[in-house]
């Protein structure tokens, strides 16, 4: 069997890693570098705290596979289970942590509930109007910059064919599967993966299948080196889109959230910084770290993400073309996801089929929806 | 009216914003400095006493005249004027400030960049201890503040500011201990003559204050490294030209091997930027008279380093391309005349970077121990690691390597990265790249940004 | 011209000019020093330390590279408040500096 990944973020990558481990041939191709996308922008939280509860399985698997990337990819790309504390400032908020945690408890999720004691206690300066928090040890962190090219090099070690900085000029579909002619060569394979990101529903239209996606550029920054004291990646319950936090270990605090995501472009897809957003997304950093007062944001930076419309991402096999299968538009959230997405994307192209429930991610779900609203 | 936005108050930027006042215009001119005046014709604080003489030298008539002119400017209330404040950001004719007042932002039409350069510093073994600084700070600590860097100083690069500095430091007493230039002295002939037809006067004063520093000044040196012990500098280790290896005990060293210019904003404007061989370095790309893009001007150092007189006659003739595209009247008359002289400014400093290059050679020498970025501590090894998995991008050498995210964001370690890379893949600088300047362009305090009752 | 501070440890700068401003104090690590009216958070320092601040990623001491805000190797933390950029902060008087972070940042263990 032969599998073309289009697009070389953290899904594709991965994918085409685990594919490459179950022997299967496999050529990665994207227009510009690996992980290059929104991967190489995001946040790189690797947290199961208020996702969708129809997430939480492949989010479990995920997490399996970030505590092994070390061995699986031969370096270290940073990943650190130094857990994640959600702040919590209202009773609403509360309200609705609790009742996530109950549900979340049969995914294998423990949420911790702290008091504002023992938030003090365990995390000097952070928080300290919060009325509660959630900890969820397990969870944590990795860094986005190095683990798409650490996924590719690793595939390309087992066999797999790298194509970066390849536009794609057209896809075609033909008797014995796909054609996908590149700037680099034509390449041919019964198997087509759409890991476009962003870019996923303009290949997904192709074959008849659209997903309503917009691309946004959510508003990241990183403060200068600081001694490295706060270990676990620092978010909000909150029903707004709240602010986020984490501090990687050479000291520099990551941030994010909190302000409007800037529209993209997909074409060319660069998304832009906006200056003007700084101020406010700090406002609502300080009352998360007070002491982020005293210091010096010294970079923002964005990236091309794609969100879909009910924020579900479109993962599987394609309703309409056999041999077709999607896992794009991740909604800002697919950092978690990458391994178990790649894992799971391997297992059913491969055997056929997969434990992990994707109905809810089915690409199909569009069209069925316009349908019976007809 | 038109909002005419000048970043920059150096020669440049006076000048720019005289022209538009003098057209009627009330342009906005912000500055990080205190004082308006710029890198070489910087002003001490007001409580400092020598006289412009001894801070300015034969330069004195000139930074006289630029100061004189700029306040006037502020006596007749022709300009807004904000000191103090650094434009970090820029979005849709916005300008973002960083200052004494919280979030401050400053609405324009049109942008004049003036933003000046900055010492051009190749890294030398040893160069990250206290009390390595570049020739810029050595200049700066006497100028602004009476203060030599150090008990013994050596001096050590290329460039007309070399020779500059360190008759400045004897003349005001300090104890130079040697003035060391990597560029051969055939290489310097043969620069000094294109300097010599263009501007014959500056070439001589030049020579002349190179007499004075005796045998102190050595030309086609490589420098080995710095010694260090827990308080610096001990000793500058170099080879002459002959090859012959020396010592030289010092407490400081000052480095620079010319300027480069500060190009972070016109990026973010959305500038072009084309590789020079000339001054081996990524220059925005303008039309004669400074234009970049619409409502976009460059001028000064920030464009090409054509030095202080070539910066006022570059911010005359940005300002009246701006006024022309405004559709005000200018003087057509001269204009061409500073263009002329423009013409001429450029061929001296052609003459100039020539006669003193960037030492790529000494740089690609480097020992892989050598912390290449100050910043983030990444020595020239951990780069030559991460290009096999990077490639030669400049801007994936960063992402995946560190070297240009700190804190100065790859302005003084980013020229060196790209002959390390160019080394290791046998690529062209220009093939590897230019850094993408990201906002914002210096470290913005939280606390200028956030007032203290802003967080709920 | 040059002080040597109570650690033993000899003042980086030496002034050449203008020694006759008003005096200013200060405090460098809980001790008071003695600077003048129109140094820089830098230049006051360094007039009595070898440094400013220690390296995040190395052993060395560091002192400011450029002078001119463009390095940014220069910034100090204050015992309170914002960390400030000492090459180009005027020195006010009674101002607390600190050559390492506080304990305490980001907030006290209670
Ligand atoms: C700023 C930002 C912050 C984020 N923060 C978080 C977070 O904290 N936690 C979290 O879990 N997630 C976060 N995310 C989301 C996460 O990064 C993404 O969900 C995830 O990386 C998606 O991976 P991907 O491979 O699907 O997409 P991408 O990484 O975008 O990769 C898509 C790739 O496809 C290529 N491509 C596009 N079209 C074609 C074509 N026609 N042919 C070939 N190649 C093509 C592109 O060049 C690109 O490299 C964030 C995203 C952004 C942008
Ligand atoms: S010494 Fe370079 S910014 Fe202060």
């Amino acid at each position: 069997m032969a599998v073309i990944v289009l697009g070389g973020g953290l899904m594709g990558a991965a994918s085409a890693f685990f594919l490459a481990q179950r022997g299967v041939q496999v050529t990665l191709v994207d227009r510009r570098r690996i992980g290059a996308g929104a991967t190489v922008a995001s946040f790189g939280n690797i947290r199961r705290s208020g996702r969708h509860l129809s997430q939480l399985a492949l989010a479990r698997r995920s997490l399996d596979l970030w505590n092994q990337a070390e061995t699986l990819l031969g370096r270290d790309v940073e990943f650190r289970a130094s857990g994640h504390l959600r702040l919590i400032f209202d009773a609403e908020s509360l309200a609705d942590m609790r009742k996530f945690a109950e549900a979340a408890r049969p995914f294998g999720l423990d949420l911790d509930e702290l008091g504002p004691g023992e938030i003090h206690r365990r995390f000097p300066g952070l928080g300290p109007s919060a009325i509660a928090a959630s900890f969820s040890p397990e969870d944590g962190s990795a860094n986005p910059r190095l683990v798409a090219p650490a996924f590719a090099a690793a595939a390309a070690a087992k066999g797999a064919m790298i194509v970066d900085s390849a536009p794609v000029s057209q896809i075609r579909r033909n008797t014995h599967g796909f054609t996908v002619e590149t700037a680099r060569g034509n390449f041919e394979a019964e198997i087509l993966l759409n890991c476009a990101g962003g870019w996923g529903t303009t290949i997904a239209a192709q074959f008849g299948e659209p997903v309503p996606l917009n691309t946004f550029g959510p508003q990241m920054g990183v403060t200068e080196p600081l001694p490295h004291r706060i270990l676990p990646v620092v978010g909000v319950w909150s029903r707004d889109h709240g602010a986020y936090f984490r501090q990687v270990e050479r000291g520099n605090i990551v941030f994010g959230g909190a302000v409007e995501r800037v529209p993209v472009d997909p074409d060319p897809g660069f998304a832009q910084v906006d200056p003007a957003r700084l101020p406010v997304q700090l406002g609502a950093l300080s009352r998360l770290l007070p002491a982020i007062r005293d210091v010096s944001v010294i970079r923002q930076w964005s990236g091309c993400e794609g969100y879909v419309e009910d924020s579900l991402p479109v993962v599987g096999a394609s309703s309409t073309t056999p041999g077709l299968f999607h896992a794009f538009g991740f909604c800002g959230h697919g950092f978690q996801l990458g391994p178990g997405v790649g894992a799971t994307m391997a297992e059913l192209i491969a055997t056929g089929r997969t434990e992990i429930e994707l109905e809810p991610f089915s690409p199909g779900r569009f069209a069925q929806k316009n349908t019976t609203s007809q | 009216m038109t909002r005419v936005l000048i970043v920059g108050a150096g020669p440049a930027g006076i000048r720019a914003a005289a022209e538009l006042a003098g057209a009627g215009l009330r342009p906005v001119v912000v500055d990080e400095g205190a004082r308006a005046g710029g890198q070489i014709y910087r002003r001490p604080p007001e409580m400092f006493s020598r006289p412009a003489k001894v801070l300015y030298g034969s330069e004195a008539g000139k930074a006289g005249a630029l100061h004189g002119l700029f306040d006037a400017l502020l006596a007749e209330d022709r300009v807004d004027y904000l000191p103090n404040r650094t434009v970090v950001g820029l979005s849709d004719g916005v300008a973002h400030l960083v200052g004494p007042e919280i979030g401050e932002r400053c609405t324009f039409d049109r942008l004049i960049l003036a933003t000046g350069a900055m010492d051009r510093v190749a890294p030398v073994p040893g160069w990250q201890a206290a009390g390595v600084y570049t020739l810029g700070a050595a200049q700066i600590a006497l100028k602004a503040q009476g203060v030599a860097l150090g008990r013994r100083i050596v001096l050590a690069g290329s460039g007309p500011l070399l020779t500059l500095v360190a008759a400045q430091l004897l003349k005001a007493g300090a104890d130079v201990a040697a003035v060391l230039d990597t560029a051969p002295l055939a290489t310097q002939m043969r620069g000094g003559l294109k300097m010599a037809l263009a501007r014959p006067g500056v070439t001589a004063r030049g020579l002349m204050l190179r007499a004075r520093l005796g045998r102190r000044f050595r030309a086609g040196v490589s420098l080995e490294r710095i010694e260090t012990g827990p308080s610096g500098p001990k000793a500058l280790h170099w080879y002459d030209a002959a090859g012959r290896s020396h010592t030289t005990t010092c407490d400081t060293v000052a480095l620079g091997w010319h300027l480069r210019a500060e190009t972070a904003l016109a990026d973010l404007a959305g500038s072009a930027f084309d590789w020079s061989e000339t001054w081996a370095q990524w220059l925005p790309r303008t039309d004669v008279e400074g234009r970049a893009a619409d409502g976009l001007y460059l001028a000064g150092d920030g464009l090409r380093i054509l030095g202080a007189d070539g910066a006022e006659l570059a911010g005359r003739v940005a300002a009246r391309a701006c006024l022309a595209d405004l559709g005000l009247s200018t003087d057509p008359a001269a204009q061409s005349r500073d263009l002329k002289r423009l013409r001429k400014m450029r061929r001296f400093a052609e003459g100039v970077a020539s006669a003193f290059p960037w030492p790529a050679q000494m740089v690609r020498d480097l020992p892989d121990e050598t912390v290449l970025c100050r910043c983030e501590g990444v020595t020239a090894g951990e780069l030559r690691d991460t290009v096999p998995l990077s490639g030669p991008d400049a801007n994936r050498v960063k992402s995946l390597g560190r070297v240009g995210m700190g804190r100065c964001q790859g302005r003084y370690c980013q020229l060196a990265a790209a002959e390390l890379i160019s080394e290791t893949t046998r690529l062209s600088s220009a093939e590897v790249g230019r850094l993408r300047a990201q906002p914002p362009v210096r470290p913005a305090p939280v606390a200028a940004l956030v007032s203290d009752h802003d967080e709920d | 011209m040059s002080r040597v501070n109570a650690a033993g440890e000899k003042g980086r700068l030496i002034r050449l000019a203008e020694s006759d401003r008003a005096p200013l104090p200060f405090y460098l690590d809980g001790v008071e020093r003695q600077a003048m009216q129109g140094d820089t958070v830098l230049t006051a320092v360094l007039l009595s330390a070898g440094g400013l601040r220690s390296a995040e990623f190395g052993l060395e001491k560091r002192a400011g590279f450029c002078l001119m805000g463009a390095c940014q190797d220069c910034w100090m933390w204050q015992e309170d408040g914002p960390r400030i950029r000492a090459c180009s902060t005027p020195l006010k008087a009674g101002m607390r500096l600190l050559t390492d972070p506080p304990k305490t940042w980001p907030g006290e263990l209670p």
